[in-house]
């Protein structure tokens, strides 16, 4: 049974196909609102994730389908001790296909290896999140109009950022893609997301403190959060929360055409004052994640013959 | 020193000295009640040092856990004093219920039964990942 764990596991041209279904569903969304109609999205979220459970739940919806599911482990058969796999094989008998949020890294993979319908990781911990990255990959291409000799800069929580790496695995495979990877010391992107991914693919990078001094080169920046639960220590956290914030000012420097991303929630990281420039993104970024899970839904569906 | 001829059992050779013990560890040989003999810093031609473990009994042997530990270790069956198979490792794609992910964040850390399993990602460094949550092995 097909599932979506990992970004890798949809090739680039699965991804170009999603796009362009996106891109349809926007254009004509009357077209899709029965296809499909009688099945049922199972939404498991071990732990609370409101934008993202309501973009599934609001992508099945507008798909003409229904949901059933909970919002968090304590009203599940988790809080009595059901292991995920017992979980999955007993969802698989009420749903047609399964969107899992879970604070264990791999506990989706777990889910998909027993459900005997298709599985979408919509979170595992700090790992993986591949509708994030659908959707930050169909709000680039829609600003941008594709991928190809982009400079993409990735700022704020480089090392814990699972958006970050997975954003990163998914544009590697298009062509003359730079990145500038631009963090405190702290939250540099971790040695093997740099020698396994970055230099495998030959993509060439740099790694700079100074967010104002690459801004002017960027044709997207991707900002992100430092995120509170991803630390151990509190006083680390303190220290480092603040260490880029992107405002009116810092904006000038960028190019007209910059998209600004990110993943959300925002903190205080982007200044509420950049809302209202044309280059953010990031309210966009929402609904385009809506119509990715909507094309991945109706893919997934599709291929388990439902 | 001298450690006596096997006639019938298993010689694994060429392990990397001071992987000798790992590997007596992770084969579970102390479980094992024949003569088991763990060689240390034995003298090699083509290292210098190496660490032999001999068994005084035929052993089903799992190679996966032999090549994970080194590819340059080789495992003879001996048969009334003769070498009857000569094997030559390589490293596994795949270690399942081999060794346990540490990451404390890492669904094995929870699930019930769940066994561990790491896939081969880099052959030159010979780095393994947890399938799950992809920690270094």
């Amino acid at each position: 049974m097909r599932s979506v764990i990992d970004i890798l596991d949809l090739s680039k041209e699965e991804i170009d196909g999603l796009i362009a279904v996106a891109n349809d569903i926007i254009a004509q969304p009357e077209a899709y609102a029965e296809k499909c109609k009688g099945k049922k999205l199972a939404t498991l979220f071990f732990e609370p994730s409101t934008r993202t459970r309501l973009s599934f739940e609001a992508a099945m919806y507008e798909l003409g389908g229904n949901v059933i599911g909970f919002s968090e482990a304590s009203s599940s058969s988790a809080s009595k001790g059901e292991s995920v796999a017992d979980t999955a094989k007993v969802i698989s008998e009420y749903a047609d296909i399964i969107a899992m949020r879970h604070p264990k890294e791999g506990a989706p993979l777990v889910a998909a290896r027993n459900a005997t319908i298709p599985v979408i990781n919509a979170g595992d911990g700090g790992h993986n999140h591949p509708t994030q990255t659908l959707a930050d990959l169909l709000t680039i291409y829609r600003e941008k109009g594709g991928f190809n000799n982009l400079t993409v800069g990735l700022c704020g929580d480089l090392k814990f950022g699972r958006t970050v790496h997975s954003l990163l695995n998914a544009l590697s495979r298009y062509e003359g893609i730079k990145v500038v990877l631009i963090s405190p010391e702290e939250l540099k992107v971790p040695d093997y997301v740099k020698s396994d991914l970055l230099d495998k693919c030959g993509i060439p990078y740099e790694e700079v403190t100074d967010l104002e001094s690459a801004l002017p080169n960027l044709d997207v920046l991707y900002m992100t959060r430092v995120q509170r639960e991803r630390f151990f220590n509190e006083e680390e956290y303190l220290r480092l929360k603040d260490s880029y914030i992107l405002t009116v000012e810092k904006l000038a420097l960028a190019k007209p055409d910059l998209a600004i991303l990110h993943p959300l929630p925002r903190v205080n990281e982007i200044s509420v004052g950049v809302d209202n420039d044309p280059r953010a993104c990031y309210f966009k970024q929402v609904r385009y994640g809506k119509f990715m899970r909507m094309a991945l839904i109706l893919k997934l569906l599709e291929e388990a013959g439902k | 020193m001298r450690v006596d001829e096997i006639q019938n059992g298993v010689v694994i050779d060429h392990i990397p000295a001071g992987k000798g013990q790992k590997l007596y560890e992770l084969l579970g040989l102390n479980a094992l009640d024949c003569t088991v003999a763990l060689i240390r810093n034995a003298v090699s031609a083509k290292t210098g040092k190496k660490d032999i473990i001999k068994i005084d009994a035929d052993f089903p042997f799992n190679l996966d856990i032999i090549g994970f530990v080194s590819p340059d270790i080789t495992v003879n069956r001996i048969v009334n004093g003769e070498i009857v198979e000569k094997h030559h490792m390589d490293l596994p794609e795949k270690l399942i219920g081999v060794v346990r992910c540490k990451n404390p964040r890492c669904i094995t850390s929870t699930e019930q039964e769940l066994q561990h399993e790491f896939r081969l990602t880099d052959r030159e460094n010979r780095v393994y990942r947890c399938v799950y949550c992809e920690s270094k092995a």
